[in-house]
């Protein structure tokens, strides 16, 4: 399919209609979009890509992605060192600071288990984990994972890991996260699952 | 009108029907028809507004009329105790089965808690000599009507358990994982059992002082091999899957818990088992439970279920066939009732509403006549 544009361009609409929440529709119209405005948009936004593509790179600590080794959150002072949020994934660790509700530090698991999906513990960011809690500064693991079966083994899979270590493990009020996703809850919902969590 | 009931039905692109529209008052449903006119169809589509795969537990995908190929939709206005719903579901070209219930979408499951719907189908009438599997799902319907949080329960199991199955035949000895898979497994295995039950005892209730001509049937819950089924609560699950785990991988999948249970029938008056009854007792058990379901749902959710009943007519005699309908009548369900003769019919007298099927160059035409 061609729209009569150069294939440059042509490539850059095909790229953007693979990102999530466009299709190659509403590509071609954001794409259309840039170049109309080419000071405005197209020009800073392929710089920021740039930059971005030689910077963005996981946190070697959490696995919150930043751009540089140690994300913002690890390094704070004014982060709590006690208390961990256990996330499946940098989406829901970024729905959690948009609620500005927890002000511990994070781990992202970067999946959740799925035997069908051949993802086990070994897939999971799980050995650094244990790690982060056996150098004994952290008192309670928050497993803020889906109400999903997946997520719902991933977190009894985690507790029965992490209790020996001697930490408190609490989970996030059941039922809330609807289907999963914490990135689609809004921030009242997210604060009132943490005030309400409990251990399993 | 406190009753569940649907008050319009549009069918698009479904099975040999390129489109229908009915508008009923509530009353129980005629549909007549020669046979491969289209009025089976009828009664599956009406299903696919209940959660799972409808009555004839076909794909999605196949129920799409096959000259168009691009998906089929179900459009339902149903009046449900003192609320109005309009329910849409369908498939476009090879998505997943989807619901909108007023405009929003919503998961399959949320049909359950709106619409009940039971059926019998000719199928069924081997359903106490065939696998337990029917069986099972048959409970599993009548379970689901009470409670609609079974079909959650049930899926919840399911994902589990095809886990915990992927773990054995991967030969996995990761006992953390087996044990976290296990924790849901029995959660919801214990749920299952419990709601089913809880049906049964329903069921049973509802049978004690009922007016029916059709015969009592006593039913229990048992194990896959007709023996006594274990209490299926959390604990004895948990302890049964942990203690199979050995057995389970040689077998390459779970061979305990209540996916396995099977339903078993007597017909009370006779101390008989239902797979040894008659043809005919056999049909008169079935349609004596699916009547006792809907006496007790119309007592603890407040309006009797939809019933389907396909082809069940033809194959009562006449005094069978005119009790069924006074039960029906007296119950107050919108029963969707098929036959190839509008003569059977005939004892309903102006209690139904009558659909006229029938087909034309595979297509179907419906008549509704009043
Ligand atoms: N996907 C489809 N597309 C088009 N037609 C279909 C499709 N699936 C089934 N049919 C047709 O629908 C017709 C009617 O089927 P249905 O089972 O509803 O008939 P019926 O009126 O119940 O007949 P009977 O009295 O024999 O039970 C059949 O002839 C069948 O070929
Ligand atoms: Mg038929
Ligand atoms: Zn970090």
């Amino acid at each position: 399919m061609s729209d009569g544009a150069g294939k440059e361009i042509e490539q850059l609409i095909a790229l953007m209609a693979k990102l999530p929440g466009l299709g190659p529709r509403s590509a071609r119209r954001a794409v259309l979009t840039m170049i109309k405005k080419r000071r405005l948009l197209l020009d800073p936004l392929a710089q920021a890509m740039t930059e971005v593509a030689a910077t963005a790179r996981e946190c070697v600590e959490c696995g919150n992605i930043g751009t540089s080794d140690l994300c913002d959150i690890c390094t704070s002072p004014k982060r709590d060192q006690t208390i961990l949020c256990i996330v499946e994934d940098v989406s829901d660790l970024w729905a959690m600071e948009r609620a500005q509700v927890f002000s511990g530090r994070y781990h992202v698991l970067g999946g959740v288990l799925s035997a069908l999906d051949g993802i086990g513990p070994d897939e999971l960011k799980l050995p650094k984990l244990e790690t982060r809690v056996a150098q004994g500064q952290i008192k309670e693991a928050i497993l803020a994972l889906g109400a999903t079966v997946d997520g719902q083994t991933t977190a009894h899979y985690l507790a029965d890991r992490l209790e020996p270590l001697g930490i408190t493990v609490t989970t996030l009020a059941q039922g809330v996260p609807v289907g999963g996703e914490l990135d689609y809850l809004d921030d009242g919902t997210i604060s009132a699952a943490l005030r309400a969590r409990k251990s399993l | 009108m406190t009753r569940l009931a649907l008050t319009s039905l549009k069918l698009a692109a479904f099975r040999s029907h390129a489109s229908l529209r009915v508008e009923t008052d509530g009353r129980p449903v005629a549909i007549y028809g020669p046979n491969g006119a289209g009025k089976t169809n009828i009664l599956e589509a009406i299903s696919m507004l209940s959660p799972g795969r409808g009555l004839r537990r076909a794909a999605a995908a196949d129920m799409a009329r096959s000259a168009t190929g691009i998906g089929w939709r179900v459009t339902a206005e149903l009046h449900s105790l003192e609320q109005s719903h309009e329910v849409v579901t369908g498939v476009e070209g090879d998505a997943a089965r989807s619901v909108t219930i007023d405009g929003k979408a919503a998961a399959q499951v949320a049909l359950g808690r709106i619409a009940r719907i039971l059926w019998l189908v000719p199928v069924m009438d081997r359903l106490w000599l065939e696998g337990a599997g029917e069986r099972r799902r048959f409970l599993d319907r009548m379970a689901l009507s009470f409670t609609p949080s079974h079909a959650e329960a049930s899926i919840t199991y399911e994902r589990a358990m095809r886990d915990r199955n992927r773990l054995l035949k991967d030969q996995s000895r990761d006992a953390g994982w087996y044990d976290a898979l296990e924790d849901q497994m029995a959660r919801a295995g214990a749920a299952i059992t419990a709601t089913r039950m809880e049906a049964l005892s329903r069921v049973a209730r509802a049978q004690e002082d009922a007016a029916t001509a059709f015969p009592r049937a006593t039913l229990s819950i048992t194990g896959p091999d007709g023996e006594d089924a274990p209490d299926g609560s959390e604990d004895q699950l948990r302890r049964a899957f942990a203690e199979g785990r050995r057995r389970d991988m040689a077998a390459g999948r779970t061979l305990t818990g209540p996916h396995r249970a099977d339903l078993s029938a007597i017909y009370t008056d006779k101390d008989m088992p239902a797979r040894h009854c008659s043809t005919g007792e056999q049909k008169a058990l079935l349609i004596s439970l699916i009547l006792a379901n809907a006496r007790a749902l119309a007592d603890s959710f407040g309006a009797p279920p939809i019933l389907l009943l396909d082809e069940v007519a033809a194959h009562l005699d006449t005094d069978r066939r005119a009790a069924l309908y006074d039960e029906i009548c007296a119950l107050g369900a919108q029963a969707w009732m098929t036959g190839t003769g509008a003569e059977l019919f005939d004892a309903l007298g102006p209690r139904a509403m009558r659909l006229h099927v029938t087909e034309e160059g595979g297509e179907s035409r419906t008549q509704a006549e009043a």
